[in-house]
């Protein structure tokens, strides 16, 4: 193939995909004609999963190679609309897929800070690091850090980093594969965790980079047209309109017009909320007064008895609490979960809504004086300013991580040139963009559906997806008549954020076929961000510390033997890891944005715009970064058990990058200018990355 | 090598490229948040504004930020001679 011109390259890739675009779609029909024909779902979801994790495979065998440029860096022959498909499905995760549009249903505005936060970090991607990056053209993130700044300890400190921000993402993403494959064929999450895991390595293990990109080509393919199928039917369902970016607008105006009648307790609805709503704040009342009485009896050392008495009396179930402490968790989640459905309903379109402090003084006393309700009123208005200093630290950390994460600056090394590198982050976020902006309008239009189709029927005519995915999964589908009024009110409703994807295909009324899809669509989604992760991770490993460090003199066939040994150790420590489902970690991917974010974007870019910048002033503040942010997330987290009183101006833990980044910057300014000025052939690398080609200058090109 | 004028000029247009479009960058993205619940206040199609730039316009915008970089770069490449050569 290396005879090829780069257009011809071009013109057979283009070729190639169509094929395999077409014929994805025939199989899926052909599916779709074998469930009418009375297939089983259950054996279509295993051809699904079979397939397409072959077809992964598949590409990954012909893809192996044994040249060091084509492992690391896919022969940087990659053009910029394919390096644009393989950074979509590398930067979308089992999160975005599955989770984004959950997370705009339940939190509303709010959750807009990632769709923001995940786009716009491309923008610091193209005018700040993808073009430099291109131009400097070696293998790893670290690789820059140790050219730039010269020495072992920035590249040291970057791996440490690198491996830091990525192993949490990367054991999430293997979850993700786990929760999938169990869900959708039936088998147990450890085993679809191990399954996942072979699925991943046929890819990376022999090709590497070039394998990796391919196949990251082939799932985005996948991943956007199982998007988009239940979204646009949804919308022509709802609104009559084929494009559900535009439609949402007229669901969104009658949902926001419904979200005021259901909060109004004068309308028969609002009223029959009302009832719901106290029923829940009736059962809070219960439970926390339970939770006291167990308080009591553990202070007096009645704990076993009192634990005893209370097994008994709910008839000795197997799944009972086997300790005290268990049991207060037990009544307490459910405590919260009846606080969480006694509250009105939060308006969907509304911007950092306050904490309702105002309506509820007016509510429990109408005659409350002036002084009282401008109290209220400024409580409202402080909880409303907090919302929205968190969200704007939010967007921040979210885009500037995104700058930073290693596994999607590395893309940048695959494009020929600078040139395709810039065209290449435009289509980058171009396909993002396609399923972001399609997220808002999923969750609106499910939204629709839930207010118009389900509140106010009857608990005897509940549609058939929601007691179906009631009897599946009651942590994604709860419903129960808690005022005994026969109907369904919205309050009853509880909605696990991952459902509005899953669901949408039987909320449409498509076949099952389609499901299956979209559970093949979260499957690309999460294997190709696993797969990217853990090449950054071994690769760092591997190149960064065994042959830069270790032994430069290692041979070709020693580094890449090397680099696979550690790919799979690396793969089986995570899934090893994500096999103990560490409910916790999921938190943690959050904050692998604020910790490379904090960690790299300072001595990256000032590294390019800054010819001042040293080695010292490198250390430090990748250091002074990387440690303000551990050091905030250590004393705010519950998690490492920090406190919310710790906060610095009300900041959540997630947005620590607030603070580490300006750390960072400071820590590379303040240690450059209180050291000498790097020496001459450093600012003659700076010059040869600003420049496309400027003759006569070091060259950095090895492979 | 030394640099010429040609090739500080070049840098230093791309500089002020790049800060303008930082700048619109800045603008949608933090102080159009800023403003939201001010913005919410105007409904076009549906859609309240504040709300509309967060879901939608804000990443159209983007999108326009970064094609527009690539292009006015790609161009400024040849104008300086500072292109890559083959293709």
């Amino acid at each position: 193939m290396s005879a090829l011109t780069q257009s011809q390259f071009f013109n057979q890739l283009k070729k190639y995909y169509t094929f395999y675009t077409g014929g994805f779609i025939a199989f899926v029909i052909i599916l779709a004609i074998l469930e009418q024909v009375g297939v089983p779902n259950k054996v279509i979801g295993y051809i699904f999963l079979i397939a397409t994790i072959g077809l992964y495979a598949g590409i990954g065998i012909m893809s192996k190679t044994a040249d060091v440029a084509e492992y690391y860096v896919a022969g940087r022959r990659v053009p910029a609309v394919f390096n644009g498909m393989a950074t979509g499905a590398d930067w979308m995760s089992a999160a975005s897929f599955i989770g984004m549009a959950g997370t705009l249903y339940l939190a509303g505005f709010d959750g807009l800070a990632f769709v923001m936060g995940w786009t716009g970090g491309y923008v610091l991607v193209a005018l700040f690091l993808a073009p430099y990056l291109r131009k400097f053209g070696q293998f790893t993130i670290p690789d820059f850090l140790g050219a730039r700044y010269g020495g072992n300890i920035p590249r040291l400190i970057g791996v440490v980093a690198a491996i830091l921000a990525s192993f949490v993402y990367v054991v999430a993403q293997i979850y993700g594969v786990g929760i999938i494959t169990s869900r959708f064929v039936g088998i147990d999450v450890t085993v679809g965790v191990w399954l996942g895991l072979a699925g991943i390595l046929v890819c990376s293990f022999l090709g590497g980079m070039r394998a990796v990109t391919w196949t990251q080509v082939a799932q985005y393919i996948i991943l956007i047209v199982a998007y988009m199928i239940p979204v646009v039917w949804l919308s022509v369902i709802h609104t009559g309109n084929p494009i559900p970016q535009i439609a949402y607008g007229q669901a969104l105006e009658k949902v926001s017009a419904t979200e005021q009648e259901l909060n109004d307790p004068t309308t028969v609805r609002g009223a029959a909320e009302v009832s719901a709503r106290a029923a829940f704040k009736a059962r809070q009342t219960e439970l926390e007064g339970k939770i006291k009485t167990l308080d009591d009896a553990v202070a007096a050392g009645q704990g076993e008895a009192f634990l005893t008495a209370e097994r008994t009396a709910a008839g000795n179930p197997e799944d009972f609490p086997a300790d005290v402490d268990a049991l207060k968790e037990k009544w307490k989640k459910a405590a919260d979960a009846a606080k969480k459905s006694s509250g009105p309903v939060a308006p969907h379109a509304s911007a950092f809504s306050g904490k309702g402090a105002e309506k509820k003084l007016l509510k429990d006393n109408p005659n409350a004086t002036e002084a009282e309700i401008a109290a209220a009123q400024a409580e409202d208005e402080k909880a409303s300013d907090i919302k929205r200093r968190n969200f704007l630290a939010l967007v921040l950390c979210l885009m500037v991580g995104t700058a930073s994460l290693p596994h999607i600056l590395m893309r940048y090394y695959t494009t020929p040139s600078v040139r395709e590198a810039r065209k290449s982050v435009f289509w980058s976020l171009f396909f993002i963009f396609l399923l972001y902006f399609t997220a808002p309008a999923l969750a609106v239009l499910a939204k629709y559906e839930v207010y118009h189709n389900l509140v106010g029927i009857s608990f005897a005519s509940l549609p058939a997806w929601v007691s179906n995915w009631a009897a599946v999964d009651p942590t994604l589908m709860k419903i129960a008549d808690v005022n005994g009024d026969g109907l369904v009110q919205l309050a009853e409703i509880t909605i696990g954020g991952d459902l509005i994807v899953l669901a949408t295909p039987e909320i449409a009324g498509l076949p099952y076929v389609i499901s299956g899809l979209v559970a093949a669509g979260g499957l690309a989604a999460a294997l190709s961000t696993a797969d990217g992760l853990l090449l950054t991770i071994a690769n760092a490993l591997s190149h960064d510390v065994y042959y830069k460090m270790l032994d430069p003199h290692a041979s070709t066939v020693r580094r890449l033997t090397v680099a696979k040994v550690l790919l799979l150790v690396v793969a089986a420590i995570a899934a090893y890891t994500a096999s103990l489902k560490p409910g916790n970690i999921l938190f943690l991917v959050g904050a692998a944005f604020s910790l490379a974010a904090s960690a790299f974007f300072p001595a990256l870019v000032l590294g390019v715009f800054w010819k001042r910048a040293n080695k010292l002033g490198a250390i430090l503040g990748m250091l002074a970064g990387l440690g303000l942010c551990i050091y905030y997330m250590v004393i705010t987290y519950d998690f490492f058990g920090g406190v919310d009183a710790n906060q610095w101006w009300d900041i959540k833990p997630i947005a620590a990058g607030l603070f580490g980044i300006p750390a960072g910057f400071l820590g590379v300014i303040i240690g450059s200018l209180i050291s000498p000025a790097p020496a001459q052939e450093v600012q003659e690398l700076v010059d040869h990355v600003r420049y496309p080609n400027l003759e006569g200058s070091v060259g950095t090109q090895t492979a | 090598m030394q640099l010429t004028e040609k090739h500080r000029e070049y840098w230093s247009k791309n500089l002020r490229l790049t800060a303008i479009l930082l700048a619109i960058w800045f603008v949608v993205t933090f102080v159009a948040t800023y403003f939201a619940r001010e913005l919410n206040e105007i409904v076009i199609l549906g859609f309240p504004l504040g709300f509309y730039m967060g879901a939608q316009g804000a990443l159209i915008i983007y999108v326009l930020i970064i094609w527009y970089y690539a292009r006015t770069m790609n161009k400024m490449d040849k104008e300086y001679g500072v292109h890559e050569g083959e293709e």
